[in-house]
Order: C-alpha cells, then structure tokens, then sequence
C-alpha cells in the first residue's frame, strides 16, 4: 500500500524545469508578443487630420482592448515612477516637501478631463507626424487620474515608517539604497498596490473619455474600447455599447486574475500587522511558485538587488567626520520660503489680470453660482446613496459569508465605468421629457457609489465579535440599535467612502452633466457642463476658469468638510 | 582599570517645551562605560535613561558636552555599537536569517561569509531550525533572540539593551537574560561591554557590574552602585535581596518626603509630575496590603512580588498612596497611614468622599481646577487653561499625562469631571450623579 504513495522527487522525473514551467510557457510568450505588436501600433506615422479608421466590427474589439489595456498599463507604470519619485522627495527634504505636498493636493483636485484639452496640443507638437503625441496625450490623462492617491499612499507609508524599525536601521549601517529596498518599500508596498488597484478601476472611467479627443476642431479617435464607445453612441448602435461593456468585463477580469490577484497574493508578506486582515490567495501566483525557470528570473532578480546593496552602502559610520550633521543653514531656508512666496503672489497677480482681461468677474461669479448646482447636487446624492447603501453595507458586513462576494462584486462595479449607461439614460430623458437638471444628475454618483458600499461593508465586518454578542444580549432594538451601535461602528469608513465618492462624482460631473446621444445633446446646469460645453468650443481661457472653480470647490469641501469629519472619526469612533 | 569604551563628558540634551523654551531631559551627564564591564541604567520613564542610551547608539544628538566612541567624537550609530530594542524591531518581511544577516548585507559582506556567520550566531543564541521564518510566526521570547542574534553577528564592541526583556513575559525574559550572561562570563561573543536600560530592580542587579539610577527633571545621574557580586547571582540570596531593598529605597526616596508619619506634609506644587497610577490598582493595594500577612507594613519588593506587579506599575501606585496620606514611603517600605486603614474599611460612597477630601487638600492641581470651576456660573472651563498652565514647565506630552491622570482622579472622587469630545472640564451636575434603582 505504502509503495503506491511514494513521492518522486521532481529532479529524478524532470530533467529541465517542470510541468509548470511548460504549462506557463505559451501564456509567458503570447504576452510578449501581443505587449510587442501592441507596443509597436502606438509611433505609427500620422499627420492631425487624417482620419483613423474605428470600426464598429466585433472582430476589432480584442485589438482595441489590447490598445487600451496596455495604455493604461503604460500609465501606470508612470504614475509608480512618479509616486516614488514625489514620495522620496517630499519626505527626504523639508523645503520640497513644504512645495510639493499643496501642489500635489491642488493638482488632485483638478478635474482630470479638464486636462485633456490643455495637454494634447503639447504631445502632439511633442512627436511631429506621429500619433505617439496622441497617444502620450491620452496616457497623460488617464495618469493623472491614477497618479495622486498612489503618491499620497506612498509619501503616507514613508512617513509612517515605525520609529524603532528606522532605528534599528540606522544602527545597522543602512545606506538610503538598502533602507529604501528593506525598509520603506516594503513596509508601503500593500497600501501601494491597494491604491494602484482602485487606480486602475479609476482609470477605466477616464479611458473612455481620453481616446476620443477633440483638439482645434479635429476629432481623433485612437483606436481602443473608448473610441470604439464613443463611435458607437455617434451611430446611435446600442448592440455595440453591449459589446464594448463585454469586452470591458472581460479585461477587468483579465488584469485582476493575471495583475493584482497575484500582486497582491505576493505582497501579503509584507503586512506589517500581526494579525487579521483576510489571506489574498491567488492561483497564478501559486503556479509561478511552482514553476523553477519562472522562479530562477525572480531570483536573479532578488540577486541582482542584493549585489547592488554591496555597491551602494555607507562607507563610513558615526566616527566620521562626514556624520557630522550640519543641518540646513538657516539662510537657504529662508531663502527658499522667499522664493516660494514671491512665486505665489506672481502666480495670484497673473490670475488676477487673466481673468480681468479674458473672461471678466460677472464670468467668474456666474461659474461660481454653476458650481455651486453641482455642489448641491454632489452632497445630496451622497446622502441619498448613503440612506440606500449604509443599511445594505451594514447587513452585509455582518453576514461574513455573503460580505467577501458582495464586496469582490462591488469592487468590480466601481471598476465598470458609468458612462457606458448614459446613452440609456439620455434616451429616457428624451423619450419621458424630464428636467436633465433632476434625471442627469443620478449619473454623477452612478460609478462613485459603490466606493460607499464597500467602505461600509469593510466597516460592518471589522465591528468585533464581544460588541456584537453585547450589543444582541443587551436587547438592542430599533432606532437606538443604529444610533447608539450600528452608524457609529461603520461612520469612519463611510467617511472614507463618501471622500472617495464626493472627488469622484466632481470628475464625473464634466461627462455627466453634458451627455450626447447621436445628434442629441442633454444638458443640466452646473459647472460640469459648463466645462464640457468650453471644451466642445475649445474656449481655452473658460476651461481654465471652470477647471480653477471647480478646484476651488473641491479644496475647500475637502478642507472644510471631509477632512474634519475624517478627524473627527479617528478621533472618537474607533475600535 | 579596564580601557575607557564610551566617554559621556558634560552631556546635555533638551526638547522644545510646548511654548517653545527648551526642558531638560539630560543636565550634564558625565559617564564612562568601560572594557568587560556591564552596567545598568535605572530610572522612572522619562528620567532620561533611554536618551542616554540614544545619544551612546547615535541616533539622538546631545546639546552640549562631549560624547566620544573609542575617543572618537560620535556623531552617528558606530559600527562597533549594536542595539537591541524593547520592541525587537524585527523587519516582518525578512525571514530570521535575512533579518540577522542585514547589519552585514549593509556592510557589503559577501554571501558566503555572511551565511556562514549568520549561522554561527543563530545556533549560538538557539534559533536553529527557524532559520526560514518570518517573525510574525515566531512567539516574543523567539523574536528577541532574533533581535539579539542581529545585534551579535556583527561583532559588536559595545552591545545596548533597551528594556529589552520588558515586553516578555517573566520567565521568558529571566531565561534569555541568563542566555545572555552565560555568553558573556564564557566569552563566547567578542563584546567588550554591555549598557542595559530598564525598569526592572532586580533584573539590573542580576545583570550588572554597575548600577546608575537617573533621577528625573531633569535627568542626572542620582545614584550609583557598584555590585561586585560573582555571576551567575542567586536571585534569593540574601546579598541579592538587600541591593534590591537598597534600591528600590533610593527610588522611592526624595519622590514623596518620607518624613514621619505623624508630620503634616505641605501640598505638592501646582506642576508636580502627578504619577500615572490607576485607580483600581491604587485600591487593590491599598487591599492587599490590609490583608495577611502584610498586615499594614509591607517591604515594596516582597509586595511587588505578592501582587505580581512590575517595578513600573508599582512604584507610581506607591508614590500615589503616599501623595494622598493613605501610605507613607520609608526605606523601601510601605506602611499603612491610619486614614489609609480607614480608607479599607468604607464602604464606596465614604471612600469616595475620603478621596475627594485627600484630593483637594493634597494634589495642589485638582484643587485650583476645582476653585477655578466653581467661580464659573456654568461650572465649565476648557482644558486648555490648564494644558498651558503646566506646559509652562512640562514638555507637552508631559502636561496632557498629568492632566489626564488629575481629571481621572477629579472622577473618582466625584469633584470635577471632563467631556472627551468637547475638551471642557465641568463640576459634576448635581442630578447627574447615578442613582441605582
């Protein structure tokens, strides 16, 4: 009996790598080569004007999700670039870090559409008589609506680095190389790849909308699932939005199961609490651990990193003259405090003319008035989605086994972009005759709110066990049940959540307020559309003065409401 | 006498207070730490010990005077000086070996070398067999032998302990701090001297050849003993046993005057440093030391060993009882006051009111909060009135520790209470004290 369960050593059966390894090789190869073609379509020759062929062909559709995935993938990977850039910098030196921090806060709050418009001229004078400068244009947009949080998450990560674990670098000699690849990476890669992948579920939302782009008076269409929408809507043709959402889901579902599942699965190690937190598991990461060749890469690579900690290291210690730290001399400080408000009142002083010359103040007040519609409609569709998804996230929080579905469910939801529905909902408008100004406004939310849901889903489940049995045992009941337990238990992560919602159904007020079926345009007063309708007549002065309202709004709501509200829950409502 | 290590000439060190003038945590410390020589640093936290200890690893930087490695001026963490830390400050993500291996990775050791004397330390210190591990698979008794295994592989010269045992539990800790002692006495590891910090009496006197108590605000060096004691030392001996009276005498001394029992004590001053002793644990002993066999008089190291208590628990509940004439303080004892035996004997509402009563005539604070409230019409004041008050000479932590310990004491006795999301200190409502029905 025994003999039938002996195990073979895998080095006596296989000679050359193993099964896993021949099982992953054609998956490996396709990739390059699709990466490769896809790669190599994004510098063809092109003048402006010249027409680019979408076609509404089904047969085209896994080419433009190629063309669209590897865009944002290229985005991406700009934006790690960048947060790590930003990251090391703001929290090496004090005198960036007092510049950068603000900008980037001001530059987040910038409507990411509004970019579009200003930017592509650039690229395009950038790569002459190629559609690279397209290309970077549409990348540059759906980076900066992927960049910013996952340069805060950093910059948060590398400032939160434990004390005694900074400590106990330094006592062991830790140069910045080794300190940044042993210490502050790892501690800040879960919290990166988390922001990376909402980033990535962001970015779906801004690819449709960044590969149509009209730039003086021309409409480039590069090829991708986005234009291939935005053909779909000028031809009135709903079987080929259904089409473009399939193909959609499908890549959502690809880069999850081939990217971030095993991203994640492997940053798992790098959790730095003890305990809890649920297990990601992921089946391709498993295989890659299985495999040996694979695994031979990723650990020449491991090798490479440790070798090149042998090159950058501390050559001298404590003793040294060179330890001795001199600090900043307090004249370059203030030099530089000099600078950077001489800069802000040029900067204000410029402003103040341009709007004087270009647009005039009863233009500015009257942007104002727009944003403050929007600003109405944001907050009351935060707290409708509120008194509909706070009850639904609390039930499922609390019934663990349907909470991890749900929330895997709502995560893909927030991922799935809104603007897909609008035709729909253009339609009903049409065909019912309502007021755009009540009916539009549900699309604002409609991609934000699962962001509620799911923040309150992980809130309901982390109430603890003993407060729930108390709660039961004590006899809590109706309204004293919620008020006293349940809303308090889940506020801080609805905060959370409606943050994320509120910015987000800001960005989508440009797309969602100014929505057009056809020939058809639908439109409801806010500054939304306002910015939309500039970016249609190609004002520039105007997009710049919807664009800096909106900023406006969205820094003081940010300033005033939701940073406090925030406090307020870490403060007082925690476990 | 043995070859000077690490020279502390004229130390000094201070942070900015809240109102930005500078509190002393270090007055010009002189201190020597010599070859084969293990010495212990005692103290209350926030004597300034652990500072010490920083500014010796070089990862705090003194104000004034002089700190010299190897008569070298020291201005950063030396290679020959290695750390063990309270919180083992392990890398979660290394396995064991990666994580002791690391102060040589950063050296630029080759792999070979580095393997080979990662695993000379790892059996040393009795972690073979986890060498593949991640920390959080490992139990803290384990862990800290990975801090210790780090801190030895690189061949220290000097090897700081900071309150390296106090986040084990007992057993655990006395069995690595043997370890520790027995590498040393068989000069098994090459490090010419040891500095341990701690708040554990005993602990110093099993370890040390020297022991410094720091007498707080600001730091200096109050005492220090010299115990020439062979090693490995019976903790039950006698010897052993009257150095840790002696100490824990010194400690409590100059604290609280002791003085005797009968004199009245003046009230403390407005910022004295109110000790962070819990209510419940203050009446729990006050209990226990009614009870047999104490009977009234208990000596503080058979108490701490009755009540199973730290030095760091124990000692603020002591001072506290003394602040509030339930117990007087004398050469390492404790003694019942006759209010004290009072105290025992009351019911809860009478206790109540003898604290409160104690409160206000002793702890100077509690009573100005109290005059201040009652001048109110609405019987309300921020407490921020009184946060600026004491950071005018306490360091800002400091002065929110004190407060918070004289509102939580303002509770108990029922003489003024605090609203945590208002910030406000108020007299209690006189319909809003519980009744029981």
């Amino acid at each position: 009996m025994n003999e039938q369960k002996t195990f073979f050593p895998r080095q006596v059966v296989e000679v050359t790598g193993n099964r896993w390894d021949w099982a992953l090789l054609p998956l490996v190869l396709a990739l390059i080569v699709l990466l490769a073609f896809g790669a190599r379509q994004m510098a063809t020759p092109y003048q402006v004007g010249a027409e680019l062929p979408i076609s509404l062909d089904v047969s085209y559709l896994p080419y433009y999700l190629l063309r669209t995935t590897l865009r944002m993938f290229m985005a991406l990977a700009a934006s790690l670039v960048f947060s790590v850039v930003f990251a090391v910098l703001a929290t090496k030196y004090r005198a960036m870090e007092r510049f950068l921090v603000p900008m980037l806060d001001i530059l987040q709050s910038i409507p990411i559409l509004g970019f579009l418009s200003i930017t592509v001229t650039g690229f395009i004078a950038l790569f002459p008589g190629s559609l690279f400068g397209v290309e970077c244009a549409a990348i540059f947009a759906i980076f900066t609506s992927q960049a910013w949080n996952m340069a805060f998450s950093l910059y948060q990560s590398f400032r939160t680095v434990p004390p005694e674990l900074t400590e106990a670098s330094r006592v062991f000699q830790l140069s910045g190389w080794q300190r940044f690849w042993r210490l502050d990476m790892p501690f800040a890669m879960p919290s990166l790849l988390w922001n990376m992948m909402m980033s990535m579920s962001g970015g779906w939302f801004f690819v449709v909308a960044s590969e149509a782009i009209s730039v003086s008076n021309q409409n480039i269409k590069l090829p991708g699932i986005g234009s291939y929408i935005a053909m779909a809507i000028e031809a009135k043709d709903l079987g080929a939005i259904g089409l473009a959402v399939g193909a959609m889901l499908v890549g959502v579902l690809l880069y999850d199961q081939l990217f971030f599942r095993p991203l994640l699965a492997w940053a798992d190690k790098f959790r730095f609490e003890e305990i809890g937190g649920e297990e990601q598991s992921s089946w391709l990461l498993t295989w890659l651990r299985r495999t040996e060749r694979l695994q031979l890469l990723g650990e020449a690579f491991a090798n490479l990193l440790t070798r090149s900690f042998g090159f950058f290291r501390r050559h001298h210690d404590g003793t040294s003259i060179k330890a001795r730290n001199a600090g900043p001399s307090p004249v370059v400080e203030r030099a530089w405090d000099a600078v950077l408000a001489a800069l802000i009142m040029f900067a204000t002083w410029q402003l103040l003319t341009f709007i004087h010359t270009e647009v005039g103040w009863t233009e500015v007040g009257h942007v104002f008035v727009l944003g403050f519609f929007t600003f109405l409609r944001v907050m009351l569709l935060i707290v409708l989605a509120a008194l509909v998804w706070v009850p639904i996230g609390i039930w499922v929080g609390m019934n663990p086994r349907v909470a991890a579905r749900v929330q895997a469910l709502a995560q893909f939801l927030a991922a799935f972009p809104a603007n897909l529905m609008f035709p729909v909902f253009v339609l009903g408008i049409v065909h019912f005759q309502l007021t755009p100004d009540i009916w539009l406004s549900p699309l604002m939310i409609f991609g934000t709110q699962w962001y509620l849901l799911f923040n309150v889903i992980a809130g309901a489940s982390t109430i603890p066990t003993e407060l729930r049995f108390a709660a039961r045992n004590i006899g809590l009941k109706g309204s004293l049940r919620w008020r006293r337990y349940l809303l308090p238990a889940v506020f801080p992560s609805f905060v959370t959540g409606a943050i994320t919602a509120s910015g987000g159904s800001w960005n989508a007020s440009i797309v969602s307020e100014y929505v057009t079926w056809g020939d058809t345009t639908v439109q409801a007063h806010g500054i939304g559309s306002y910015i939309a309708e500039m970016t249609a007549t190609g004002d520039f002065p105007r997009i710049a003065l919807g664009i800096g309202v909106m900023c406006v709004y969205v820094m003081s709501l940010n300033h005033f409401l939701w940073r406090r509200l925030y406090r307020m829950a870490e403060d007082r409502l925690n476990f | 006498m043995n070859q000077t290590i690490v020279d502390l000439k004229a130390v000094g060190k201070s942070f900015a207070a809240a109102d930005g003038t500078p509190r002393t945590i270090l007055d010009k410390v002189d201190f020597t730490l010599r070859e084969r020589e293990i010495v212990a640093l005692l103290g209350q936290s926030g004597s300034g010990k652990s500072t010490l200890l920083r500014i010796m690893a070089g990862l705090v930087e003194s104000d004034s005077g002089d700190v010299l490695y190897r008569g070298q001026p020291l201005y950063g963490p030396a290679r020959g000086i290695s750390m063990v830390f309270q919180s083992f400050a392990l890398f979660p993500w290394l396995t064991v070996q990666q994580n002791v291996e690391i102060g040589l990775e950063a050296r630029g050791i080759a792999k070979e070398d580095r393997e080979k004397r990662a695993s000379k330390v790892i059996d040393m210190i009795g972690l073979s067999g986890f060498e593949g591990a991640l920390p959080r698979e490992l139990s803290g008794g384990m862990r800290q032998r990975v801090g210790i295994a780090r801190a030895l592989v690189v061949d220290p010269d000097v090897l700081l302990m900071d309150e390296a045992f106090s986040a084990l539990d007992v057993l655990t800790g006395e069995r690595l701090r043997d370890d520790i002692l027995e590498l040393w006495e068989d000069e098994q590891i090459s490090t010419k001297a040891i500095l341990v910090v701690s708040h554990n009496i005993q602990e110093a006197i099993m370890m040390a050849d020297r022991v410094l108590i720091f007498a707080s605000d600001p730091g200096r060096v109050k005492f220090e003993m010299r115990i020439d004691m062979p090693r490995p030392r019976d903790a039950d001996s006698a010897d052993v046993r009257q150095l840790v009276d002696e100490i824990y005498a010194v400690m409590t001394a100059g604290r609280i005057r002791t003085g005797k029992t009968t004199e009245e004590l003046e009230p403390i001053r407005l910022d004295h440093r109110l000790p962070d002793a819990d209510i419940g644990l203050m009446e729990g002993i006050l209990e226990r030391l009614m009870d047999e066999p104490f009977l009234g008089h208990a000596d503080l190291p058979q108490l701490a060993e009755d009540t199973e208590l730290t030095d760091e628990e124990l000692l603020p509940a002591a001072e506290a009882l003394a602040l509030l004439e339930f117990a007087v303080l004398e050469g390492g004892d404790v003694n019942l006051t006759e209010l004290g035996k009072k105290y025992v004997a009351a019911a809860n509402e009478r206790r109540k009111a003898i604290f409160a009563k104690q409160l206000l005539k002793r702890v100077s604070l509690a009573a100005h909060i109290h005059h201040s409230l009652r001048q109110e019409s609405d019987g309300e004041l921020k407490e921020e009135h009184f946060l600026e008050l004491l950071s005018e000479s306490l360091d800002k932590e400091e002065a929110e520790r004190v407060l918070k310990v004289a509102i939580e004491w303002g509770r108990h006795g029922e003489v003024y209470s605090y609203n945590y999301n208002t910030g406000m200190v108020h007299l209690p409502a006189p319909d809003s004290v519980a009744t029981p029905d």
